[in-house]
């Protein structure tokens, strides 16, 4: 899974699947990690003492 | 003033009625945790499981709700990536049945391992070479990607929504929706196909072998297809199931005429690719090992001629044509006998190129294998089911799982 | 993957057992279980779940009285090389967590206990049934586990076993010559226990590359062949016999279809 997990090779098969895992992991982490910030940021923007009722 | 914990402006069943019930299914549930323990506990030996038998019951149960699963993610790329609007009145309650399938997944796979406590070694040492690596990763990830998609929705309770951070959550989640549900299809276009790669590959066994493209088997891409042509009919099944029991309207009738439509259209193409590929093996796969097709399907008192005609013909091409033929769909008990088929076909395909595999002998002096599971694995493949049950009930009942709910039911 | 250490040439280790001197008497089996440390139970009559390395086969010739013949085949693990020859052996290719190997020097399959995580993928991938799982614990009569091997390890419930061409007396053999300061075993340095414990010298061991090595030559004759050859395995057990009905039931032939073409076929595709 990690380069320093001593059956690692360099070679084709580990980079397109290890490739494939990280980039997928890669968006959901980051995404993830946006709608958090972005959650936390627009929370701190909303008017204090109102208890936040948002509206779509 | 306090919230009540019911969305707004549906009815629900009193408390002591979803009590009552609740303990109905809390007690099977209990009854497969029970032998969940017994199994880790005392070990494999609680199985009906041998040296023949490597993969049984379980691999079946796996491989099938992961299948009947695939409902979420076609249903997620129909609505995120090609943008069916219509398909807005059930995707929810796809991702919450995909949920509970890749869930119950990874909870078989668990007890399906000699050593659960090394189960993490399929990821740290990771063979890439091998399907099942590809199964167990993007298993995780697709999963990871469905409580996602499950998340927002939990957080549209009424109580949680009050919490201002959560309510921004749930709205910046649906923000970016289609970049998971991308993800989410990526994911499950290889997970698909690993499954049907994990029997596709294996060239010590004529029955499951296949030729196909570069590293992948023809039933990797079958198995992706075909999940995506019979997770729909899974969801729509369910549906209907739920409205039976709710005595309600759920879901816009456009939702399912379009899913039956594009379920149809697929398992027909689907049928095609399957026959042709059976026809190939048939004819010049498994000759080429000495093998001819009747004695895959002779000799044993299981397995005859007529599990490949069940499985092509009865709950494969008769509910494709059903699904694509406009008037035929219209009728919602015809709709649903398709269904029921296309289901049962999928589970027949799983189950054959799982135990089928097994059984079949391949030295001429070898008989049959034939496999018995015992009460623990039975229970532990009952114990999806009634999670299933449990989870689906906690979502109708507190989260706004169908969004035209109050206009399909406008008296109440 | 193993790297080939650079004193030492390519071997290819492989069995040639004489199916017309084999009596069943199953010796093999029992110096197997000694040798190797694999558990039995006090009641082992379940013979779909009881742990061996090697387990003889009996066949006959499907004719009545007088005309019956028998045969006894046994079966170790086959140590196949795989399709291409590449050691893309069924099992091997499938194991999720690299706990079953190709050792490229010596063409060795081997299966890595404390690896393994009992998935069983290996199981259902070998066309021999080859594999073992360890349903239980093992447990050895209390005065027993004073003659355990040493040099091999017990194995645990829930992982996968089999045979290793006694790898470890392997492993013993190459060490005494490193310090004596050889690159090469003689053939009578590393044989398996099952080899040496065949009362009439049915079982014959060694390095399949070394024309010095009887297998060799065995392996080339024209009664020689494997189990299942049509799989495209590449086993390195040979059998040798001198009864076409006991190659006919080694694989599997369609109606019409003779042993001797099918595999004249097989060589000339191989060799083009």
């Amino acid at each position: 899974m990690f380069p320093f997990s001593f059956e690692w090779v360099w070679d084709i098969s580990h980079l397109v699947f290890m490739g494939g895992l990280w980039y997928a992991l890669s968006i959901i982490g980051a995404g993830m990690t946006y709608c958090v910030i972005k959650s936390l940021i627009d929370t701190a923007a909303d008017e204090p003492g109102e208890g936040g009722h948002g509206h779509h | 003033m306090t919230t009540p914990a019911i969305p707004e402006g549906v009815k629900r069943c009193s408390t002591r009625q979803f009590t009552l019930w609740l303990a109905v299914v809390g007690a099977v549930l209990l009854w497969g945790v029970y032998a969940m323990f017994l199994i880790w506990y005392k070990g494999l030996n609680q199985t009906g499981m041998n040296d023949a038998y490597g993969f049984a019951l379980w691999i079946w149960a796996d491989l099938a709700v992961i299948a009947l699963g695939g409902g979420a993610f076609f249903s997620g790329f129909l609505t995120y990536i090609i943008g069916k609007k219509e398909l807005k009145s059930i995707i929810n309650y796809a991702v919450i049945i995909g949920f509970i399938c890749y869930s119950s997944a990874l909870l078989i796979l668990a007890l399906d391992i000699g050593q659960p406590l090394r189960g993490w070694f399929i990821f740290w040492h990771a063979n890439v070479h091998s399907m099942l690596t590809e199964v167990a990763f993007c298993l995780s990830c697709y999963f990871a990607v469905l409580t996602i998609e499950f998340i927002p929705l939990v957080l549209e309770n009424p109580k949680l929504d009050r919490i201002p951070f959560l309510h921004h959550l749930s709205h910046n989640m649906h923000e970016v929706m289609a970049v998971f549900a991308a993800t989410g299809v990526f994911l499950s276009f290889f997970h698909q196909g690993s499954l049907g790669g994990v029997a596709g590959v294996l060239y010590g066994r004529p029955f499951a072998f296949r030729e196909g493209l570069l590293i992948w088997p023809w039933t990797f891409f079958l198995f992706t297809w075909s999940a995506a042509a019979v997770g729909p009919c899974f969801t729509m099944l369910v549906t209907w199931l739920t409205e039976k029991i709710t005595q309600k309207k759920l879901v816009r009738p456009e939702a399912f005429e379009l899913l039956a439509k594009i379920s149809g259209w697929m398992l027909l193409t689907y049928m095609i690719a399957k026959i042709a590929d059976t026809w190939y093996w048939a004819a010049v796969t498994a000759p080429a090992r000495g093998f001819s097709l009747m004695e895959f399907y002779s000799n044993n008192p299981i397995y005859g001629i007529w599990i490949l005609i069940a499985e092509l013909v009865i709950c494969g091409i008769v509910p494709a044509l059903i699904l694509i033929t406009p008037k035929w769909r219209e009728n919602k008990n015809l709709l649903v006998t398709a269904a029921i088929l296309a289901v049962l076909g999928v589970c027949i395909n799983r189950w054959v190129m799982v135990l089928q595999v097994m059984a079949a002998p391949l030295l001429p002096f070898q008989d049959w294998y034939m496999y018995m599971p015992t009460w623990q694995e039975v229970a532990t493949t009952i114990l999806p089911v009634a999670y299933g049950a449990i989870l689906i009930s906690l979502a109708y009942r507190y989260l706004p799982v169908f969004p035209h709910e109050k206009e399909l039911n406008p008296g109440q | 993957m193993a790297q080939q250490p650079q004193h030492t040439k390519t071997k290819r280790y492989g069995m040639v057992i004489d199916l017309d001197k084999c009596t069943g008497c199953g010796a093999c089996m029992v110096a197997c279980y000694a040798e190797n440390n694999v558990p039995f139970r006090q009641d082992d009559s379940d013979k779909m779940r009881s742990l061996n390395w090697i387990r003889v086969m009996k066949v006959d010739n499907g004719k009545a009285f007088p005309d019956t013949e028998v045969c006894y085949i046994p079966m170790p693990c086959m140590q196949c090389d795989g399709q291409h020859m590449q050691g893309h052996s069924p099992c091997v290719s499938v194991c999720p967590a690299v706990a079953t190997d190709y050792d490229y020097p010596t063409g060795i399959v081997s299966q890595i206990y404390t690896r393994c995580f009992g998935c069983r993928y290996c199981m259902a991938a070998c066309p021999y049934h080859a594999r073992k799982f360890n349903w239980w614990d093992p447990k050895w009569p209390a005065d027993m586990e004073k003659y355990l091997n040493p040099d091999v390890s017990a194995r645990m419930r829930g992982v996968v076993e089999k045979c290793s061409f006694c790898y470890h007396r392997y492993q013993k053999a190459r060490d005494k010559a490193y310090v004596e300061g050889r690159d090469e075993l003689h053939e009578d340095e590393y044989q398996t226990a099952c080899t040496q414990a065949c009362p009439t010298n049915a079982i014959t061991f060694g390095d399949l590359y070394n024309p010095e090595h009887a297998v060799h030559s065995l392996s080339r004759s024209k009664n020689a062949f494997r189990l299942l050859e049509r799989l495209n395995t590449n086993p390195k057990v040979y059998y040798l016999s001198s009864k076409s009905w006991v190659r006919r039931v080694a694989d599997n032939y369609l109606e019409g279809e003779n042993p001797e073409q099918v595999a004249k076929a097989r060589k000339a595709a191989a060799t083009h």
